[in-house]
């Protein structure tokens, strides 16, 4: 398992330098207004964008492995849920595991078998939550993973995310909801213009 | 053999178009006026083709022939190009087309012309210029319409190729879907006409040879030389066009890169 998700000076066009540590099993939730940079940071993290600086795990460095392979240990989960087969479980490698999560946040098996177009946007985004938890990445970055989620929902899958840290999942959160960052984050980047 | 069509001829088919644009105007369709000009367009361009075709078979100098051909590739590559709603920035747009319409047709061609060179001589421009034109015809469709298919489908499907590279996917595991769309898309014109020949419409060469006099049996079997260049030269077009394009749609950190179109950001 993966302890430690470093990133030194990370940069893209003018945004950044940003430089944190992220243990495993622990939280960090970056906050910040709208536009600043938030989700592009994530996405520099999972390697998506083209950026200077470096992000490392365990000593070993992003630009030292296969984008894929860093991205099955660093996993980003968009804000944006996307979605390329005709049925949702088509998305999945271990069909089983995801439908034992899928009970704890609210989501019924029937679900897999339909079309992604036909669930509600809160249904995709848990859906997507689920994916990307597929074989225990060991930092998972989320992008407002319950914006479109009731209080009960949301704290399921709050729940849900504690439970894989607890197991040494660390996180970086980015989150507007302020009670959300309290609860989960050991610690918090608040980015600026 | 027959000589074609009379100016009489012509004069009655004229009046068929403009009658067509009086049923337009008529109707309020707003399809008149594209119909008259292009019909125009056609009958001058047609006419100048046909001139210019005529003086440079009775010269019968193979570089006048090889200068044509090259003249006629680069119009299709530029065709291709400014055809594209959402090119690739810079000057990438007109290298892809180019390359895509340039090399299959002179692969194609070549390959064509040399088996004819066993029975023709195949420098000969009575026949390098109509195959190589209607060899570059059929690739400028594919590559375009298939160039469509694809710049389309990578913005539309944007949310879904980064969710699965997110997930670990390749890039090649990520666009394999929208390659097969638009290599669909690009070659089902050309696979539509190979399946209906002859049953649903008897193709433009075969009904040319025809009305001109040929034995039909014979006119059949250029068409189906003529065919099977096609259908290779659509596969190898939008191939390239494909292959190219996402080349530089994506890079080496398996990253979807839309930032390299024209006008985009991040």
């Amino acid at each position: 398992m993966a302890k430690l998700l470093k990133a030194q000076a990370l940069q893209w066009n003018h945004i950044g330098p940003w430089s944190f540590r992220v243990e495993a099993g622990h939280c960090l939730g970056i906050t910040g207004p709208s536009g600043v940079g938030k989700s592009v940071l994530l996405r520099i993290l999972a390697d998506l964008l083209p950026h200077q600086g470096e992000a490392e795990v365990d000593g070993v460095a992003c630009s030292a492995m296969p984008a894929p392979t860093w991205r099955r240990t660093v996993r980003y989960c968009a804000a944006a849920s996307g979605w390329w087969a005709d049925t949702v479980a088509e998305h999945y490698t271990d069909i089983g595991a995801a439908k034992l999560n899928a009970g704890q946040i609210s989501l019924t098996p029937d679900l897999f078998d339909k079309n992604p177009a036909q669930l509600s946007t809160g249904e995709r985004q848990r859906m997507a939550l689920l994916r990307s938890l597929e074989n225990d990445p060991g930092f998972l970055l989320l992008d407002e993973p319950t914006s479109a989620l009731d209080a009960t929902t949301t704290a399921e899958v709050e729940a849900l995310i504690a439970g894989k840290m607890r197991n040494g999942m660390g996180v970086v959160l980015v989150s507007h909801d302020g009670g959300q960052l309290e609860r989960l984050s050991s610690s918090i980047l608040e980015m600026r213009k | 053999m027959s000589t074609g069509f009379s100016t009489l001829e012509l004069i009655v088919a004229a009046i068929l178009v403009v009658a067509s644009a009086g049923l337009s105007l008529a109707l309020k369709l707003g399809i008149h006026r594209s119909m008259l000009i292009s019909a125009a367009r056609m009958v001058v361009q047609l006419l100048i083709v046909g001139l210019l075709l005529r003086s440079i078979f009775a010269m019968t100098n193979p570089w006048i022939t090889a200068g044509l051909v090259a003249l006629m590739i680069l119009a299709a590559s530029y065709e291709v190009s400014a055809r594209q709603q959402r090119k690739l920035a810079g000057a990438w747009n007109f290298i892809v087309s180019g390359a895509a319409v340039s090399a299959s047709t002179l692969f194609v061609s070549l390959f064509a012309l040399t088996s004819v060179a066993m029975t023709q001589d195949w420098t000969a421009p009575q026949v390098a210029i109509p195959i190589a034109g209607i060899v570059l015809g059929t690739s400028m469709n594919a590559a375009s319409v298939g160039l469509t298919a694809l710049m389309d489908g990578l913005v539309a499907d944007r949310d879904a190729i980064e969710a699965r590279l997110a997930l670990g996917h390749s890039k090649r595991q990520a666009v394999q879907k929208l390659m097969q769309r638009a290599a669909h898309t690009g070659t089902i014109n050309v696979i539509n006409q190979m399946a209906g020949a002859g049953i649903i419409t008897l193709p433009g060469i075969m009904s040319g040879q025809v009305l001109a006099g040929q034995d039909p049996l014979i006119a059949a079997q250029s068409q189906i030389f003529l065919m099977l260049l096609l259908g290779a030269v659509s596969t190898a077009s939008i191939v390239i066009a494909i292959t190219l394009a996402l080349g530089r749609l994506t890079d080496e950190r398996h990253r979807l890169r839309l930032d390299h179109l024209q006008g985009a950001v991040g």
